[in-house]
């Protein structure tokens, strides 16, 4: 589904990306770890089109066409999803209004009519509860006055309204109290299907023992330097990132 | 000086062929003053030449106006065309005065300046006026809806409102000015808007004339004790729109509302100037001007608040918010506060800047483009002040006009 291919980028100048190769296949959950500053975010940004990235060199196949060539919004409606670190807060716009316009701009992609007020209705009503959003969080602003953990499930009642074939996580977990990484740990895993693929981008296994993912890579310094199994995001969570740091630096020196 | 004299009296006389005066006080005093120019600082950034060297007329033509009434609406309707009165549905209450308005009605130039030219042209040769009058304790029901219709050949209509609210009366007043084909033409229109101890006025003013049109509009409001009043500003179109409200608030425990909306392009300008008079203690006064500017498009806010000397306890705020869409749009903005009591709250602010990049990103990545992107946020910036016009069908119909104006599909 998704084959990044020694991808390099850059922002203002200063390179984030060091040559990223990753392939991910429709059913699988791939997690990426790694500690701050690694390039975890710009990976994320950069496959759902963020401006101010510059890609210098490799590819992004998505079902075997090239992302890079696409705006944010063709590469959303092709089936690409960010659920974002920071969500962000948008006055005056009403969350329902927004999703709305979200979901018929993707029908009118696929060459399908808006969907009548009825139906939507009801999907709004199914995929909000599927994360236990509240009623009148929908009709409020986007984002706006949202609990950390309130805005982290509307991302993915977004994704749920939405139904993207690749959805990337970032950093969901981060500072999701227990209740809350559950909600939203249920919500990712119900969606989950043989047809779909996410890749979780975060800091702490801790999601992963409700996140359950097929490969596990470590990114250091803008480059995937570790690929194991659910295994190793344990033995990162042990030995902490200073191991894979002096791993390769043996790996270096020898 | 020779020839601005000229000019002067050439444009005066073009305004106001085959009218007798209304106002020997207010003809003699035009005699003395000036179109403002680059120097009178009030009019710093909006420029009146332009009009002054045309030649206009008053027309009896009148446009077809059914298809102007806000739908669905119930309403007390009273339609202007080409300024002059065509319909006035008598209200059916006898506790409720409207009527044509005559020079011998009382009150009349009670609260208009004499020393601004437009306002002292209005008086001395208005040619369509309206007088609306509620009895003490009279609720109205439902709103007065005035329509004010203007073709594009080069027309002038003067119109003149006085509206007086006894003690606890209340009512709602929307108006809406339209062109009924593209061309340049003049509206000045004047009101004086009395609202008396305990009473509340609510007033939403829709400006949506053709691009070529010129508007100026000058509002005289005295508030008593205890009165509210609140206007929204809506202004969709227009080529010069310049909006003056002079509020004067001379009696305790008043609030005051004014709110406005500019969404303009293409070559507009729109200015909007506001005074507000805190004579008396215990008052509120509470402002808030949103505008988006795109194309070379020009916008102005001037908010001036006074606070006089033994007006303690006043609480006044004022707000201008303004996001720019190109890079030749300009706005300039000035807020003006001159407080003589030292118990006082007042604060203002102004910003000027573009959309949240952020923002717009979030948007995109969900599948919207730019350009519905554009529109959504630009109905939640106008929200802030749409959401004080509180009538549903008011409000539907303001923005399908901005629907309308903008192509946008949401």
């Amino acid at each position: 589904m998704l084959r990044i291919n020694d991808l390099h980028a850059s922002i203002e100048g200063k390179k984030i990306l060091n040559g990223i190769t990753l392939e991910v296949n429709a059913g699988e959950i791939h997690a990426i770890m790694g500690p701050n500053g690694s390039g975890k975010s710009t990976l994320a940004s950069v496959i759902a089109g963020k401006e101010e990235y510059e890609i210098e060199s490799g590819e992004i196949l998505f079902n075997n066409e090239e992302l890079t060539e696409l705006k944010p919004e063709e590469r959303a409606r092709e089936g690409v999803f960010l659920a974002f670190q920071y969500p962000v807060e948008i006055p005056g716009v009403s969350n329902i209004n927004f999703l709305r316009t979200a979901l018929n701009e993707k029908r009118a992609h696929q060459g399908l009519d808006p969907m009548a007020a009825k139906e939507f209705l009801a999907l709004v009503k199914e995929k909000a509860a599927l994360v236990q959003l509240d009623d009148k969080l929908k009709n409020r602003s986007v984002n706006e006055g949202f609990s950390g953990g309130e805005k982290k499930r509307n991302e993915i009642f977004q994704m749920a309204m939405l139904n993207p074939k690749l959805a990337v996580l970032d950093e969901t977990d981060s500072g999701l109290d227990i209740d809350a990484l559950r909600i939203v740990a249920h919500g990712v895993n119900t969606l989950k299907s043989a047809e779909n693929a996410t890749i979780v981008v975060t800091h702490y296994q801790r999601l992963l023992d409700y996140i359950v993912p097929d490969f596990v890579h470590v990114l250091y310094n803008g480059k995937i330097v570790k690929t194991g199994s659910k295994e190793l995001a344990l033995e990162l969570e042990e030995k902490g990132y200073d191991w894979i740091k002096q791993e390769l630096g043996e790996e270096i020196q020898a | 000086m020779g020839e601005a004299l000229t000019k002067k009296n050439r444009f005066l006389s073009s305004l106001t062929e085959g009218n007798s005066t209304h106002s020997y006080a207010a003809l003699k005093e035009l005699e003395h003053l000036d179109f403002p120019n680059r120097k009178t600082e009030d009019w710093r950034y909006t420029r009146v030449a332009p009009l002054i060297n045309k030649l206009l007329r008053q027309s009896a033509v009148r446009p077809e106006t059914e298809n102007f009434y806000i739908p669905q609406l119930q309403s007390h309707k009273i339609v202007f065309s080409n300024g002059n009165l065509i319909k006035n549905e008598v209200a059916d209450n006898n506790r409720i005065t409207i009527k044509k308005l005559e020079t011998s009605d009382l009150l009349l130039n009670s609260q208009a300046s004499i020393d601004e030219i437009f306002t002292t042209i209005n008086t001395a040769y208005t040619h369509g006026g309206i007088y609306i009058h509620l009895d003490k304790n009279t609720i109205l029901e439902k709103p007065i809806e005035i329509i004010h219709l203007i073709d594009g050949q080069n027309t002038f209509a003067q119109i003149r409102k006085l509206i007086v609210l006894e003690q606890g009366a209340e009512a709602q007043i929307v108006e809406g000015y339209y062109s009924s084909e593209t061309g340049l033409s003049f509206t000045n229109a004047v009101s004086e808007i009395i609202v008396k101890d305990n009473a509340k006025l609510h007033l939403d003013k829709i400006q949506f004339e053709s691009e070529e049109h010129w508007h100026i509009n000058s509002e005289y409001v005295y508030q008593e004790s205890n009165s509210n009043f609140t206007i929204n500003t809506i202004t969709l179109n227009g080529g010069t729109v310049r909006n003056g409200l002079n509020i004067s608030v001379d009696g305790n425990n008043c609030e005051t509302n004014l709110n406005g909306l500019y969404l303009l392009k293409g070559k507009q300008h729109v200015d909007n100037h506001t005074k507000v008079d805190h004579k008396q203690p215990h008052c509120t006064s509470s402002e808030l001007y949103k505008g988006m500017i795109d194309d070379q498009a020009t916008g102005v806010f001037n908010g001036k608040v006074f606070v006089r000397e033994d007006a303690q306890k006043i609480e006044a705020f004022q707000q201008n918010s303004n996001i720019l869409l190109s890079e030749n749009a300009s706005m300039n903005a000035k807020p003006e506060l001159e407080i003589y009591a030292d118990d006082v709250k007042c604060s203002h602010g102004s910003t000027t800047g573009q959309f949240d990049d952020e923002a717009l990103f979030y948007l995109k990545s969900r599948g919207i483009s730019e350009k519905n992107a554009h529109a959504l946020m630009a109905a939640g910036f106008a929200e802030d002040v749409l959401v004080n016009v509180t009538n549903e069908f008011i409000k539907l119909h303001i923005n399908k006009l901005l629907k309308e104006r903008f192509n946008w599909e949401l």
